[in-house]
């Protein structure tokens, strides 16, 4: 099952690379999508257990996110569709290959149960990832690329280096060596004390460069606000919540060993330093893709937050996987239709989007509502989660900066979509005749719908989901 | 036993250095495809230039005169201490690797000064050049000195330079001695004004750092800097040769054959490098020094694990 | 085999030193490839009896970190037209000193760390951790594009080097995933390397500095 689903997309982009029409290519990736939706709701089905290798196997924080990809993916795809017929100026040769590859890179990822593969399937997605980054061929996107891949390469080399300093910590011990996540679990206690704190530091910083955790995050600005919306949901929602599995990952085999004191200071650390730098860098932000980048650091930070503080707050954490994927979804595709609308980026020049257009502009300013924690949609429930536990485990200091810095990142963000969605329309609305369509506006809609559902009401086998996970995470050493 | 071993290290000393230099031009000739001159033109030249007039400029003093001198008294002095071959020096002392070091160091101060004391701009130009280099290179012969003072547990040259052969023979560091082979080696072309540092046959000024600062010497003061030169590099060689071929046969006869063919081959080794490269930009050679200089420092490094 | 081993290992250090010394480009290639050649037989001093599979990974390693990783870069450099690096922000000599210097704090912190048996007498550890350090000094000070990417490639070396200590823990499939990677890596900068120079007429990263705040 699970090599179907990574190997479906790989066969699909051969597929797309044969496919010499420009026009035509673009409909592999939807159906595509729906495959995958379906092999992913199959395993989800079947009872744990069922199926496993040693080193492929869906363990429970990987299924969620396994969901998050599946669904993302399905939205962007449609988006793509419509996306690329207006952008037909353009070969997408490389982008749709680039897309699928990217599915199959991050299918690996979930379900790589040996330290060193996941390394390789997240190095193969940050690799498949730059093409996508560079569609539009500007200097700028190019430059964005450049950083990306520069400062991406240095933090996969770290992670690598921390891989092998796990590995070093149970050779030292003599004991058996081997990577697999469960034989490291298994023998945990018995690691090597020094090398595995220098091995959970390199691999937060590595992975922590991937995800977009401060200060490892100065290519995200540059790399979201170049790409085009759809590489940039992707990104915001697939590539960071792979790093964040991976760093789970990682978290719970430190815990095992007992070391969750240290952990839990070095992330909590890391979040509100994320979330510090977001808020510092949101307010007056006049490029509103690049807001959307400080955006995404700042859940990441909230994301490490919420397992560095433990107990209550990982279910909120895990619950904020969802919301922000598919929140993110919203805002960037939003973000994506209006740019095109107006041809800019910028507040100066981007004014009154949503009487240019109803549909995404409407869309960017609940997607801004959701994404800051405003009731009734699905971060709030996530993020209240984690203040309850941050209150429940006495850190009322962590907690009461989690709320201050919400807050200014709220204003800050606040100040940007409401310039850039009120008004009325600027001189640059009219140089576009881009309206809505169905294939752009749908995938919006339907992300924004679960959002709100989630908001409200967690369905059954979710919640089933996310408990499980919860459970398998919580380790007693 | 003792005595005849001082005496054909004196006598090598004395006689053996012009040869060197005559084989290093033979070398560097045969590549260029010529004929060259022949191997014993530096002694020809050292008696003819014996029989010449000297000339000196009013601006000199006596420093002028005394430069090469000095030189020559330092140079022979420290050909004195090191031990040539496998055998023992005829002065040996603790701490003479320091004298041996300081003794370079004097012969340096007075070629420099004497050039200073003509008053051309040349000379002083080449002396500037010439005490920047020694910056470089004195490092790599400590850090060399104080890898052999590690390896053999004393500070005089003699066991500091039979080090490498007990080395050898009991599988101790090769690494760091190998290191420390390379950093002398260049450490070697830099002090006799060898290619890839200096130039030895160039008429150009601007381009000189060694030759510039004899420009004004003539006659037996020429002669005199000419053999000084010689026993420099002599006198040089006999301690990489320590390195490099670290071979002790029983007997006294062919070991010091073995010492020649050891000398004369290293001299064929220093003109096929001659041959082979071209000088270096004045602005790299401190690159290479310090290159040099860091060789050395490994081989010390790896010592003290 | 231990002392080869470390004769290997300080070949690759005074690799280091020479990389952060020079200018010209093609000889920076040229070393680096030397390196990778060099690690990629040191395998065969490490991993205990000799298998099909150690022979596979180390020809593969040869080819990929010596032959091809080599000619994507000759080729981009061929493209670009350039032949030296510019003076960059740390200058060459200080460079060099600065990676001595670093070689030195390596060994030293080497000896401190907490080693398993045998693997104390081996330079490894002190050769990663300058190897590394070395690939982040050229990351971080030189201006020209291929010559960061060429930093990046260092730094993988250093990490493979630290590898060389985990025979059972890492398997060879994971290896060889780890060289498809960094080939793969390599020929994606290089295309962008080109484009860059396409667009900028320049390997200059000094003028990809228009995204600001």
């Amino acid at each position: 099952m699970a090599l179907a689903l990574i190997l479906l997309p790989l066969l699909a982009a051969a597929l797309a690379a044969a496919i010499r029409s420009n026009r035509l290519r673009p409909w592999v990736l939807p159906p595509v999508a729906v495959a995958h939706l379906v092999l992913t709701t199959l395993a989800l089905l079947r009872p744990e257990g069922a199926d496993v290798t040693r080193w492929f196997s869906l363990d429970p924080p990987g299924r969620i996110v396994l969901l998050i990809l599946t669904l993302l993916f399905l939205a962007c795809s449609i988006y793509s569709v419509g996306y690329l017929r207006c952008r037909s100026e353009l070969s997408n040769r490389i982008f749709c290959v680039g897309l699928l590859l990217f599915l199959s890179a991050t299918s690996l990822v979930v379900c790589a149960r040996h330290l060193g593969l996941m390394w390789v399937a997240i190095e193969a997605t940050s690799l498949t990832a730059a093409p996508l980054i560079y569609f539009n061929r500007t200097p700028r996107s190019l430059e964005a690329t450049w950083k990306y891949l520069l400062v991406g390469s240095v933090g996969i080399a770290l992670a690598l280096l921390g891989s092998f300093f796990l590995a070093y910590a149970a050779v030292q011990k003599g004991v058996d060596s081997s990577l697999l996540f469960d034989d490291l679990l298994r023998n945990a206690p018995l690691l090597s004390k020094p090398w595995l704190h220098a091995a959970f530091v390199l691999l937060l910083v590595g992975y922590g460069t991937k995800m977009g955790l401060a200060p490892m995050h100065t290519w995200k600005p540059d790399a979201y606000g170049e790409a085009p919306g759809v590489v940039g949901a992707l990104l915001a929602g697939g590539v960071t919540n792979c790093a964040f599995l991976a760093l789970l990952r990682v978290d719970h085999i430190c815990r095992a060993a007992g070391e969750a004191p240290y952990t839990g200071r070095l992330l909590v650390f890391m979040g509100i330093l994320s979330m510090v730098f977001a808020a510092v860098f949101m307010v007056g932000q006049r490029d509103f893709k690049r807001m959307l980048a400080y955006s995404s650091v700042e859940h990441m930070g909230i994301l490490v937050l919420g397992i560095g503080i433990g107990g209550g707050a990982v279910f909120g954490a895990l619950l904020h996987m969802i919301n922000n994927g598919l929140t993110k979804a919203v805002l960037f595709l939003s973000a994506g239709n209006i740019h095109r609308a107006f041809d800019a980026k910028t507040t100066d020049e981007v004014q009154g989007a949503m009487r240019r257009l109803p549909l995404s502009g409407t869309l960017f300013l609940l997607g801004f509502l959701a994404i800051t924690g405003s009731p009734p949609f699905g971060p709030f429930i996530s993020e209240f989660s984690i203040l309850n536990g941050a209150f429940g485990a006495g850190r009322f200091l962590v907690g009461a900066m989690f709320l201050f810095l919400l807050l200014i990142i709220f204003i800050g963000m606040g100040r940007t979509v409401l310039t850039v969605v009120q008004g009325r329309p600027t001189a640059a609305a009219r140089r576009t005749t881009y309206r809505d369509g169905w294939l752009t506006g749908l995938p919006i809609l339907a992300s924004f719908a679960a959002v709100l559902l989630l908001g409200v009401y967690i369905p059954g086998p979710l919640n089933g989901l996310l408990r499980e996970a919860v459970r398998f995470l919580e380790v007693r050493p | 036993m003792v005595v005849i071993t001082m005496v054909i290290h004196l006598l090598l000393l004395l006689l053996m250095p012009p040869l060197l230099l005559g084989v290093i031009t033979k070398v560097k000739a045969g590549f260029a495809g010529r004929v060259g001159p022949p191997v014993l033109q530096p002694y020809y030249d050292l008696a003819r230039l014996m029989r010449k007039g000297m000339v000196f400029s009013t601006t000199t003093t006596w420093v002028f005169r005394a430069g090469p001198l000095v030189t020559l008294a330092a140079v022979l002095l420290a050909g004195l201490i090191v031990p040539l071959g496998s055998f023992i020096a005829p002065i040996h002392f603790t701490g003479d690797m320091v004298l041996f070091a300081y003794l370079f160091g004097l012969a340096r101060f007075f070629t420099t000064t004497a050039a200073l004391d003509t008053g051309s701009s040349f000379e002083g130009m080449g002396s500037a050049r010439e005490v920047t280099f020694a910056c470089f290179s004195e490092p790599a012969i400590f850090l060399a000195f104080l890898v052999l003072a590690r390896l053999s547990g004393s500070l005089s040259l003699t066991p500091m330079l039979r080090a490498p052969l007990t080395a050898s023979l009991h599988g101790l560091p090769i690494a760091s001695l190998v290191l420390v082979a390379a950093g002398l080696f260049v450490v070697l072309l830099a002090e006799n004004s060898r290619i890839p540092i200096d130039d030895p046959n160039t008429h150009l000024e601007l381009t000189m750092i060694h030759e510039v600062m004899v420009l004004d010497h003539s006659g037996p003061l020429l002669g005199v800097i000419l053999y000084g030169a010689a026993i420099k590099l002599f006198v040089l060689s006999a301690v990489l040769l320590h390195f490099l071929v670290p071979i002790q046969t029983g007997w006294a006869l062919t070991d010091w054959v073995l010492f020649v063919a050891e000398m004369l081959g290293l001299a064929v080794a220093i003109g096929v490098v001659e041959s082979a490269m071209a000088r270096l930009q004045l602005r790299h050679v401190p690159t290479l020094l310090l290159a040099a200089a860091l060789l050395c420092g490994f081989g010390f490094l790896l010592m003290l694990r | 085999m231990i002392s080869l081993l470390n004769a290997l290992l300080v070949t690759v250090f005074l690799l280091n030193l020479f990389v952060l010394g020079t200018s010209r480009i093609r000889a920076l290639i040229q070393a680096v490839a030397l390196q990778g050649t060099v690690l990629g037989i040191m395998p065969l001093f490490t991993h205990g009896p000799w298998s099909l599979m150690t022979a596979f990974v180390v020809i593969a390693t040869i080819l990929v970190k010596g032959s091809l990783i080599p000619q994507i870069l000759f080729k981009a450099l061929r493209d670009a037209q350039i032949k030296r690096e510019v003076e960059p922000i740390i200058g060459f000599m200080p460079s060099t000193l600065l990676g001595a210097l670093g070689t030195a704090a390596s060994i030293a912190l080497a000896a401190k760390l907490p080693l398993a048996e045998g693997h104390a007498q081996t330079l490894i550890v002190p050769a990663a951790l300058s190897t590394i350090f070395t690939g982040f000094l050229l990351l971080t000070s030189r201006i020209k594009a291929i010559t960061q990417a060429i930093g990046y490639l260092v730094l993988e070396n250093g990490v493979f080097i630290f590898g060389l200590l985990l025979i059972e823990a890492v398997p060879f499939l994971v290896e060889l995933g780890v060289l498809l990677d960094l080939l793969v890596g390599i020929f994606v900068i290089s295309i962008i390397i080109h484009h860059i120079n396409r667009e900028f007429a320049s390997l200059d990263t000094r003028r990809l500095s228009a995204l600001k705040e």
